[in-house]
């Protein structure tokens, strides 16, 4: 008996996996079957459904590319702590003597990545007509996706604390000052008042609610910190959970039904 | 010594390994051309021009000793000539004939040959431009290199689009089974599907980690409240949002405009009526929605993420691919409003002003009348236009959508068309805002 099938024969390993190594046509249904992370997947699919020049493996990619970030920005959580007196030097020493200081840079890049992969997701969805009944509702998912794609993007963009990020989330978020009604620049904001009184001021607009303060500050660094590693992947990953339920559901990848 | 050099050695050498980077390829594609048994000259032709590149490249990676004398750049004139053509006008009509020029010519281009001769010039013209120095500061932010491989990248899967897409029409008009429908049994996703994976995210891991070895993120000075860098600009993927800001107002820009397209993209499956197009890739059952989401995607969305990344300097000004960005560039900002050409230009009389003392009703008045006939084009714009277009060019459209469907998505048309519209007017009048009323943070 070799060792590999001294191993496959074990109480452990047959506790763990519990059908034999797909090798022949039923262990490979079984396999799809019983095991937790491939039972995301159908056990058979089209061919052409799945067919790389069809695809174009973006909405996979960009999973992955969420996986990615998730380990990295986990082990960056240990590192890095969101205060004005931190901040840049833990990303400071991340660069130049930290061991594994290249997490900063994989998280950064795969962030890039996943926005563009993203993007280029949709696009093939758009173009294969994938939208289409009965998959409308999954696409809305999507859309839902792309933008907190985005929003995650633009949170961690701050947390460097650098020059490139702080102005890039101001003027960013300077938008959200002129939001109609709700921005104490924005048209319509002047006839929310109470006897003389405005309800929105510098001090209680869309802005300040997501800065936390009238300018970029130190409240801007914790609350995107906060949006960036809990509340927006939180929502990430139940939509997430909901967009592949939907794909299984809704008929497969593509192709009608 | 030149504090801005064209070429030192390291750029020489670095652009020597990408032309041998290309020589390769283009050894493959030489490879392919025998493999097909195409004519003897244009497989000598590609033979020839190989061996050009691979010269060009061993020239560059041996011969970076004196950068001054180095011959192999991009020439004086045209960069000159680039950077005076280099205005919003140009860009826009340029990337608006490309488009046109793209789904007109679509049937020529998905051609293997012909998008291997686009990608070889586009890469000799990204190896020649690098020569430049300001272009290689724009170019090789690090927050910007993503942006340059994004391009390559969509430029490929929209050709693939087309490639499939035509394939697909030529089927259809000659009443063969669609490429998808053919050889499309069921197989085992285990382990054709799983294994595609694996693979996939082993490359893109290893793919992340030369990445993160080899460009390092960008980290700039500490912040600080009371530097503002010139330019400051939003993170790169919404360029295109801040690009419009130029012009509109940033509650049109930055509120609206963006909620629109969302509203737009997720109301997308609700108003496209057509069922033909599902699951397959085609262009001729589908134009309409095609033509208007690549409208969107292509010269809007990613066309304004270049122009707000690579050509917007110093206080937001447009600079040409190889122009230093100059802090005090001028450029003529005397753009006027609506009421102003109305009022002052054409019935030749100041601007409607309440008289002093005048109650709040009267200063209302007074900001309407100012801006009526603004105000007048605008509703016209948005409540007679649908209407209009239900009797006329979207006729078809409203008796298959319903009045409910055809309104939403006839007000996304408009919306989607007002930053053209608004582009058009500024270039042709200067036009500032159709709807000035600042007193209200109101402008249009």
């Amino acid at each position: 008996m070799s060792i590999g099938e001294y191993i496959r024969d074990s109480q452990i390993w047959k506790s763990i996996f519990r059908h034999p190594a797909p090798y022949d046509r039923r262990n490979r249904v079984v396999v799809m079957l019983t095991n937790f992370f491939l039972h995301l997947h159908p056990v058979s699919v089209k061919k052409q459904g799945i067919a790389l020049s069809y695809t174009w493996c973006m909405g996979g990619i960009t999973f992955f590319l969420f996986l990615v970030e998730t380990v990295t920005g986990v082990l960056l959580m240990f590192y890095y702590r969101p205060t004005l007196e931190w901040a840049y030097n833990d990303i400071l020493a991340l660069r130049d003597v930290t061991t594994l200081g290249i997490m900063r840079e994989i998280h950064r890049w795969a962030a890039h990545a996943m926005v563009i992969t993203v993007w280029l997701h949709m696009y093939r969805v758009f173009l294969t007509g994938s939208y289409k009944p009965p998959r409308e509702f999954n696409w809305v998912v999507g859309v839902l996706l792309l933008v907190l794609t985005l929003l995650l993007s633009f949170t961690g963009y701050l947390l460097p604390w650098d020059q490139l990020a702080i102005w890039a989330i101001t003027v960013g978020s300077n938008m959200a000052r002129a939001t109609p009604f709700l921005g104490h620049e924005g048209p319509g904001a002047q006839i929310l008042n109470l006897g003389g009184f405005d309800l929105i001021t510098n001090a209680s607009d869309a802005r300040f609610i997501l800065l936390g303060g009238r300018f970029v500050g130190e409240n801007t660094l914790n609350r995107f910190y906060i949006l960036h590693c809990v509340a927006i992947p939180l929502v990430v990953a139940g939509l997430i959970a909901i967009h592949f339920w939907r794909v299984r559901k809704d008929g497969g990848i593509s192709q009608p039904l | 010594m030149d504090p801005h050099p064209d070429l030192t050695p390291e750029v020489i050498r670095g652009l020597g390994w990408l032309y041998l980077l290309l020589a390769a390829m283009n050894a493959l594609w030489t490879w392919r051309e025998v493999k097909r048994h195409v004519s003897a000259g244009s497989i000598a032709g590609w033979a020839v021009f190989t061996t050009l590149l691979f010269l060009v490249g061993v020239a560059h990676v041996t011969g970076g000793a004196e950068p001054e004398q180095f011959l192999i750049r991009m020439p004086e004139w045209f960069k000159s000539r680039v950077d005076q053509l280099a205005k919003p006008t140009t860009y826009f009509t340029g990337s608006l004939l490309l488009f046109v020029a793209v789904i007109w010519l679509r049937e020529w281009l998905v051609k293997p040959t012909v998008a291997w001769v686009l990608l070889n010039l586009a890469v000799l013209f990204m190896c020649l431009s690098l020569t430049d120095y300001d272009f290689r500061q724009i170019v090789g932010k690090p927050d910007n290199v993503p942006i340059v491989s994004m391009l390559f990248i969509v430029g490929f899967f929209t050709w693939l689009y087309f490639r499939r897409a035509v394939d697909n029409d030529q089927r259809i008009a000659a009443g063969r089974p669609l490429f998808e429908q053919e050889d499309n049994d069921k197989i085992l996703v285990w382990p054709d599907l799983v294994y595609t994976e694996m693979i996939c995210m082993i490359a893109l891991t290893a793919i992340l980690v030369v990445w993160g070895v080899v460009l390092q993120a960008p980290l700039e000075d500490p912040a600080s409240a009371v530097r503002t860098p010139n330019p400051s600009k939003a993170p790169w993927y919404f360029l295109g949002l801040q690009e419009m800001l130029v012009y509109y107002d940033p509650w049109m820009a930055g509120v609206v405009l963006p909620s629109i397209i969302l509203v737009g993209l997720m109301a997308l499956p609700y108003i496209d009526f057509n069922k033909k197009g599902n699951g397959y890739y085609t262009f001729n059952e589908r134009k309409f929605s095609i033509i208007t989401f690549l409208f969107g995607f292509i010269p809007l969305w990613i066309g304004l993420i270049i122009l707000g990344t690579f050509l917007r300097g110093p206080n937001w000004n447009f600079f040409g691919i190889y122009e230093f960005w100059d802090v005090h560039k001028l450029e003529n900002l005397n753009n006027v409003n609506l009421s102003e050409l109305v009022w002052v230009d054409t019935l030749k009389q100041p601007l409607p002003v309440a008289s002093a003392g005048a109650s709040e009703w009267q200063k209302i008045l007074a900001i309407l009348l100012r801006e009526s006939v603004g105000l007048v084009l605008v509703a016209v714009y948005l409540f007679v236009l649908p209407p209009l277009m239900a009797m006329t060019i979207f006729r078809r459209f409203f008796v298959r959508m319903g009045f409910l469907r055809y309104m939403v998505f006839a007000n996304l048309v408009l919306f989607m068309a007002c930053l053209p519209i608004k582009m058009v007017l500024r270039w042709a009048f200067r036009l500032k805002y159709i709807v000035a009323i600042p007193e209200w943070f109101f402008n249009i």
